[in-house]
């Protein structure tokens, strides 16, 4: 199915059947491959990308579902202004360790704060929990979720 | 559909293209480079023209790349080891690029293991002393060079940030000038190491060199190879271990759109396609109907079972000072049995390796702890020379020991052999639960005797796999597995009269291998938790009943009463609330945490708080220590609150994160971890922390 696809500001064109989850066309047809692969269940987050803005886990996510709705990725979350404040806390206070799952948890926090500019701890701890790490960041995460925000203010 | 190419920016490009390093990519300090993925030699071409050692390459331009003997995968040792070479070199270490080393036991082995294993927890340990003496040593070959060029005594010159400097007529040389002249130098044999106390990089908590690209998608796991042409593929081996295919039907499988290939082996299928979903849905549309052979039947309760019957035998002794005979008829004796289950390692990046087979050569593109073994496995499964397999080292999505084992690039391998050009195998994640190299079931026995409220008797058991015999077996001596016993046999505390043994018992059927903390998670977990128990026997409190047994370990003391102070321990607790501590000395690191816990009225624990005092020596960056810490505690209590993999009907029973369930955030305690400063070597940091967790969760229930 030839499909058009708005990913990070650029149309981009393909063939695609129309039940491949966005992962799939992102990482093995359009070459992004910031977007990773961890359950393929929508279980662990690493695969959250933004739709209008929204979080999304693309491994479950219908290629044709998506419409002419904006895709954002890892590789274009830093043109936002919330995604750079968000990577810059990730590094400012070195949250990332093997880094594998960090889009996801990018990608998750950035949302959170793009609706909710002050987070408290519940409210990170609804947007956070879908996101799993193996290297057990959580500590820096939400710590670096708070200043991001502070940042912003 | 053709897979795309990656656009290579910068410098770097040139670089792998004109003589770049094989085996590796370069990773650039500023300067994202993705160079994994393209061809590059496959000798060993070294940039130069200063080359003065395994580890060092500076070019005329002064710009300095430090080649990784270790892989990264997220512990930090890229950074740690730039500051370790960049102390001595006397660096710019805000210009130092990084590449991943290529295979080589010879140039880059574990001089613990001699093979170029990054594992153990030992990369600082053991690459301490050889990486200060390469920086050292090329930092005196460009002194030397700079003061012939000067006709001055190189002792009057000093070397700082990336030049040579001579103070007393103020002339100063860059490492690119003189990186001609340094490469003809002699290489000094016995070049001073610095002090510690005149160290600038070492002990500094300095950013991580691996991490900005890691916010923005750039950087490159084993998953991520894209080649030129390349098809993706997803496999299934037979459910039941050591089972084989059947009868295979694969009319459905073939009318999927974009399915390319299927792949029938004698233990697994594999379906190869355009991309992973046809991959995915063509394996999904496989009909296999499996030989499930002699294990058809296996369930945990056989293998418990046969565990408990071994563990009744008397074991190898591994270490026995006074009498324990005696010493367990001393006083009032207790006894107690720990289980511990298999447990998947479930790196986040699932088990892929990309592979290019030709009739005469094969590539392979992965992130691996094990480079060199890696190779030579993979030149078994093609039939090839060794020298005629090139890896590509990348990025590891976490390893935590499941990356020491060369199985998943063999599997590969063997799939790619079928297909004509390169071929990325990537591992659903239920298949990489279902086909884990386990950490083993144990089972530990522990009894001691109590006297005047000491422990004056101690004999320890421990039953299970030994992976030292199937893994190095030239390191299993006497029929000692050195790391199933390791944190049993360093117990820090002075008891007069101790026992260890080991009852070597292998699971049927369920392969076992290193885990995250490996020997050191199971024993110090028994020995902890029977501490405290014993301490509530002899009615004192855990932390005064163990310091009164540290006398001779002063480090192991220091951390246990940091560890109480900075919890307060003894404070008054809520109801339904307790508090447990443990204290280890795994990797010759001491860890004392303590863990506060709740537990509600159905018997459901939520963690409160962590707090971890450790001493790993000089701490080379002391930033990545704590990370190492928090991650760790994270690991262990992971396992402790819900890790087991069960098997029922020869095959494993957990499939993806929902039964196989790992911490959240929002389930996390408030962690604290302080570091103990410390001039001692440096030991480990990276794995000693994820033992202790589970010890303190068992070790203290509430209230």
């Amino acid at each position: 199915m030839a499909t058009t696809l708005t990913i990070n500001g650029e149309p981009k064109s393909f063939d695609a059947p129309a039940d491949m989850p966005l992962l799939w066309v992102l990482r093995d047809i359009i070459g992004l491959t910031g977007t990773k692969f961890g359950c393929g269940i929508a279980q662990c987050g690493a695969c959250t990308v933004h739709i209008d803005g929204k979080p999304v886990r693309s491994c479950l996510l219908p290629v044709s579902a998506v419409g002419d709705r904006a895709v954002t990725t890892i590789e274009g979350i830093g043109a936002t202004p919330t995604g750079a404040q968000v990577q810059k806390a990730w590094l400012d206070l070195e949250v990332i360790q093997c880094g594998y799952c960090q889009s996801g948890q990018i990608m998750s926090a950035a949302a959170l704060l793009a609706t909710t500019p002050n987070p408290d701890d519940s409210d990170i701890d609804a947007a956070m929990a879908g996101n799993i790490c193996r290297c057990g960041t959580y500590v820096r995460i939400r710590a670096a979720i708070k200043r991001a925000a502070s940042g912003r203010s | 559909m053709g897979v795309p190419t990656r656009d290579i920016e910068g410098p770097s490009r040139r670089h792998l293209l004109t003589g770049g390093l094989a085996g590796g990519f370069l990773l650039a300090f500023h300067l994202p480079v993705r160079a994994a993925n393209e061809p590059v030699p496959m000798a060993y071409a070294p940039e130069g023209p200063f080359v003065p050692n395994a580890f060092i390459r500076i070019d005329n331009a002064g710009k300095t790349t430090l080649v990784m003997p270790q892989v990264e995968m997220g512990q930090g040792i890229y950074t740690a080891v730039a500051m370790i070479l960049a102390e001595e070199l006397d660096a710019d270490y805000a210009q130092v690029a990084l590449m991943h080393a290529p295979p080589n036991d010879k140039l880059y082995g574990n001089p613990t293991f001699g093979l170029q294993v990054t594992g153990n927890s030992n990369s600082v340990r053991a690459f301490w002393l050889p990486l200060r003496k390469a920086g050292a040593g090329a930092r005196a070959m460009l002194v030397q060079a700079a003061a012939q060029q000067w006709q001055v005594e190189p002792p009057s010159c000093t070397a700082s940030n990336g030049q040579v400097i001579h103070a007393a007529s103020g002339r100063k040389l860059s490492y690119g000038a003189l990186a001609e002249a340094a490469n003809s130098q002699t290489p000094p044999k016995d070049v001073p190491l610095k002090d510690p106390k005149d160290f600038a990089l070492i002990g500094k908590p300095l950013k991580r060199l691996d991490t900005p690209d890691k916010v923005n998608g750039k950087a490159v796991y084993g998953i991520d190879a894209i080649l030129p042409g390349m098809k993706f593929a997803t496999l299934k081996a037979c459910p039941v271990f050591g089972g084989k295919v059947g009868k295979v039907d694969d009319s459905a499988a073939k009318k999927i759109l974009g399915v390319q290939k299927i792949v029938v082996l004698d233990d697994m299928v594999a379906v190869v396609g355009d991309h992973m979903w046809a991959a995915k849905k063509g394996l999904d549309a496989l009909v296999v109907d499996w030989d499930e052979g002699p294990n058809a039947r296996l369930s945990s309760n056989d293998i418990w079972q046969d565990l408990r019957a071994a563990s009744e035998k008397d074991g190898v002794v591994a270490k026995s000072t006074g009498d324990i005979a005696k010493g367990l008829a001393a006083g009032e004796k207790f006894e107690a049995s720990f289980e511990l289950p298999f447990l998947a390692h479930a790196t986040m990046e699932p088990l892929n390796a990309t592979v290019h087979c030709k009739p005469d050569s094969c590539e392979v593109w992965t992130g691996t702890q094990i480079m060199a073994r890696v190779q030579s496995e993979a030149a078994k499964a093609a039939g090839l020379p060794v020298e005629k397999v090139t890896v590509y080292q990348h990025l590891l999505g976490g390893g935590f020991g499941r990356k020491l084992e060369p199985e998943m690039v063999v599997a590969a391998v063997r799939i790619a052999e079928q297909v004509d050009g390169p071929v990325k195998v990537v591992w659903t994640r239920e298949e990489d639960i279902q086909h884990d190299i386990y950490r083993p079931v144990y089972r530990d026995t522990i009894s001691a005797s109590l006297s005047g409220g000491k422990i004056v008797g101690w004999k320890y058991k421990i039953s299970g796999a030994a992976i030292i015999a199937r893994w190095l077996p030239p390191a299993f001596q006497k029929g000692i597995d050195i790391d199933a016993v390791d944190s049993a046999v360093d117990l820090p505390y002075e008891i007069p009269n101790f026992h260890v043994e080991e009852v070597r018992a292998e699971p049927p059927a369920v392969p076992t291998g290193f885990w995250r903390g490996v020997g050191a998670n199971n024993n110090v977990f028994a020995a902890e938790c029977f501490m405290d128990e014993l301490a509530r026997k002899a009615g004192k409190d855990p932390i005064e009943f163990r310091r009164a047994m540290l006398g001779s370990k002063p480090r192991a003391l220091a951390v246990l009463d940091l560890a109480a102070e900075k919890a307060n321990w003894g404070e008054k607790l809520p109801t339904r609330v307790g508090r447990g501590v443990s204290l280890q000395p795994s990797f010759e690191t001491f860890i004392a945490t303590i863990v506060e816990a709740e537990v509600d009225d159905k018997g459901e624990v939520a963690l409160r708080r962590v707090t971890s005092v450790v001493d790993t020596g000089i701490a080379v960056n002391p930033d990545t220590v704590k990370a190492q810490l928090e991650g760790g505690l994270i690991f262990g209590l992971t396992a402790a609150l819900w890790g087991e993999i069960t098997i029922d009907k020869g095959r494993v029973q957990q499939s993806n994160f929902h039964d196989y369930r790992p911490l959240r955030l929002h389930e996390m305690p408030v962690v604290e971890v302080h570091i103990v400063p410390s001039t001692e070597r440096p030991t480990s940091s990276s794995r000693s922390s994820d033992e202790t967790a589970p010890i303190c969760e068992g070790s203290e229930p509430a209230p």
